[in-house]
């Protein structure tokens, strides 16, 4: 089996897409000779040419407009925003046009375009260049979402995602682009909407997105030195969401804990957090702990960065949390 | 539709069935006007009551498999681009046999059968997407160009900007229509425009742009069948600056306290474009009286199709929202 990082895992599924669909092509800054600002689609312009590896201007609401154009007429192309900050320029295009085009004509359209993009702290880049805005589109009707936490699950998610009828927003996490995985030599198409059980584990469910599955890994291990059993889940589509298969973890475990890098107010969690409530209250014997960052933009100091963001240990704290509730 | 034959020029007989259609769309506006103001009709309703020309003139010009997005004041360019006057009728009154089956409304007529790819409530926010389709004509050597509609108002938006420089960029076989009305809802043109000449905007980015009056519906058409030309011989999108005049108020209902009416009744005596081809074709009373029955006919007939529609039920809203 070749290992693959994230980054190859995600060229890979692009590049198969494209050698075998005329129709799937990619769009985006920067994207031809440098390959993009993270490296993404490196090599593609010499294997696809500069039509099917377009580079656009700066120019975020045509790009995502054209996308969205392109993939009313029938195309599925791969419009890649350079980080999730910008998406706030193309929203316009996505929220209105992506998502409602279909609705507003009463089925007579699909709009099978995906908007790739990528953000996360942990590397300084201040309050425009690494926040995490998954919920902002979660929130809308029409619109699918995913956020992919390793190189399998991101190569056989964006696969779907490009083959999916619908727009679908795709989050990649700037720390995971290196991390590697050993892959199988065919890609396997991994459903959208399905969760994925990182970790079986009996006493707490954590339900965990992007970086911090990887974080809730950390924690888990840690706070098995205590003798604690906890079970990682990644809903990997955030909507459709796998509401069953988060219901049955925390069912068998009666304790969750909802863990991501957006900030917890109002944040993706705070749904999830629902669900499982109204899903599994009967078996809860603790409140949902809620892991997120603080309710401020990004700083800049690495100290205040690393503050304001959670990690392992901020898992590992809400586990315990759950727990002591034991002796209430 | 009869399809008009000899590429760029117009018989006589072309011309009166232009302002068959024309006139078409302007009993169809006065009909949804008026069962408007009866209360008949849901939500709010732009007409297009002065920029017949327009819809009819870019309409007829087109081949077969080239579509248009078009903008909240829609029902004109739904018209002429072959969707029924009932079909759009039952829209308006939101039911199962209006050509968005309900689920769009006035601001939001699609038929993508017949080439609409919809109209579009945000100001500009289909002209990205018009790119968009133009990019797929091109990538797959498709004959094909796309057209977008727009105001005044629209060209200081973003997208606008955008729009025409990433489509010259890649010159992607589109063509951008500005029906230049003058009014950006109530703002006039010198409250919400620096420049006199809109096409300037267009030439900025390198593009060819064309003037042409828009109250003149033979001028438009002309002017659109050279646009296309260029535009699918790969020569790359084209402006086009039409000056128009919008004869009644930005929604039904506006009062229109920003213009005089001395200004008004002035525009409505020299501008109609109905008027200007009436007399172009030396068009006798009686004929006109006989067209003019005939299409009151079929809006009467469209009112009644649309009231006899089939309502959704409230449960399907939730239809439609995924593929």
């Amino acid at each position: 089996m070749p290992e693959l990082s994230y980054r190859e895992a995600v060229r890979d599924a692009l590049s198969r897409a494209m050698r075998e669909d005329d129709d799937v092509f990619v769009m985006g800054e920067d994207i031809a000779e440098m390959g993009g600002s993270m490296g993404v689609t490196q090599g593609m312009l010499d294997e696809f040419g500069p039509e099917r590896v377009r580079n656009t201007p700066i120019s975020e609401m045509a790009l995502a407009g054209a996308a969205i154009g392109a993939a009313m007429q029938g195309m599925r192309p791969v419009a890649e925003i350079m980080y999730e900050d910008f998406l706030t320029l193309a929203t316009e295009q996505i929220v209105n046009q992506a998502a409602k085009h279909r609705y507003m004509s009463g089925g007579q359209l699909t709009v099978p375009v995906t908007f790739r993009t990528q953000g996360g702290a942990g590397w300084s880049p201040g309050a425009q260049h690494a926040q995490q805005l998954e919920a902002w589109f979660v929130h809308i009707p029409g619109l699918k979402v995913v956020f992919a936490s390793t190189p399998s699950d991101v190569r056989g998610l964006l696969w779907s995602s490009i083959y999916d009828d619908n727009p679908v927003v795709f989050f990649e996490h700037r720390t995971l682009y290196g991390l590697k995985e050993e892959v199988p030599d065919e890609l396997e198409p991994i459903p959208l909407g399905r969760a994925r059980v990182h970790r079986d584990g009996e006493d707490v469910t954590v339900i965990a997105t992007g970086r911090l599955v990887h974080e809730a890994l950390a924690a888990a291990k840690e706070a098995e030195q205590d003798g604690v059993s906890v079970e990682v889940v990644d809903p990997r589509t955030l909507q459709p969401l796998d509401e069953d298969a988060l219901i049955s973890s925390v069912k068998k475990t009666n304790r969750c804990v909802v863990a991501h890098e957006a900030v917890t107010r109002m944040g993706f969690g705070a749904e999830v957090a629902a669900v499982v409530q109204y899903g599994a209250f009967d078996w809860l014997d603790a409140p949902i702990e809620r892991v997120g960052a603080r309710f401020t933009p990004l700083p800049f100091a690495p100290v205040m960065e690393e503050w304001v963001v959670p990690h392992a240990n901020d898992v590992l704290a809400a586990i315990r949390r759950t727990l002591r509730r034991d002796g209430d | 539709m009869a399809k008009v034959e000899q590429k760029g020029t117009l018989a006589k007989s072309d011309l009166r069935d232009f302002f068959r259609e024309m006139l078409l769309i302007r009993r169809f506006e006065e009909k949804v006007e008026e069962r408007f103001r009866a209360g008949e009709l849901p939500g709010f309703l732009h007409v297009a009551i002065g920029q017949e020309a327009v819809a009819v003139g870019v309409c007829r010009a087109l081949e077969e498999g080239d579509i248009i997005a078009s903008t909240h004041r829609a029902h004109g360019h739904t018209l002429a681009k072959g969707t029924t006057p009932n079909e759009v009728m039952a829209e308006l009154y939101g039911k199962l046999e209006g050509c968005s089956h309900g689920y769009g409304g006035s601001m939001h007529l699609y038929d993508v059968e017949r080439g609409n790819m919809g109209a579009n409530a945000v100001v500009g926010g289909g002209l990205p997407g018009i790119v968009g389709a133009a990019l797929a004509f091109k990538l797959r050597g498709e004959p094909r160009v796309a057209v977008a509609f727009f105001g005044d108002g629209a060209t200081n938006i973003g997208t606008f900007h955008e729009s025409l420089n990433l489509a010259q960029l890649w010159e992607v076989p589109a063509l951008f229509v500005c029906e230049n009305n003058h009014w950006a809802e109530s703002t006039p043109g010198w409250q919400h425009m620096p420049i006199e000449d809109v096409s300037q905007r267009a030439v900025a980015y390198g593009m060819k742009a064309v003037k042409v009056d828009g109250q003149d519906v033979e001028a438009v058409f002309k002017a659109t069948r050279r646009a296309l030309d260029h535009a699918r011989g790969g020569k790359g999108p084209v402006f086009l600056a039409v000056e128009t005049y919008r004869l009644v108020g930005h929604y039904v209902g506006d009062p229109q306290v920003y213009r005089s009416k001395e200004e008004l009744a002035e525009t409505r005596e020299t501008r109609d474009p109905l008027e200007h081809l009436r007399a172009k074709l030396e068009l006798p009373d009686d004929e006109v009286e006989e067209i003019d029955r005939e299409v009151q006919e079929i809006v009467e007939a469209a009112v009644e199709f649309a009231k006899n529609g089939t309502d959704p039920k409230p449960e399907d809203a939730l239809k439609n929202v995924y593929a």
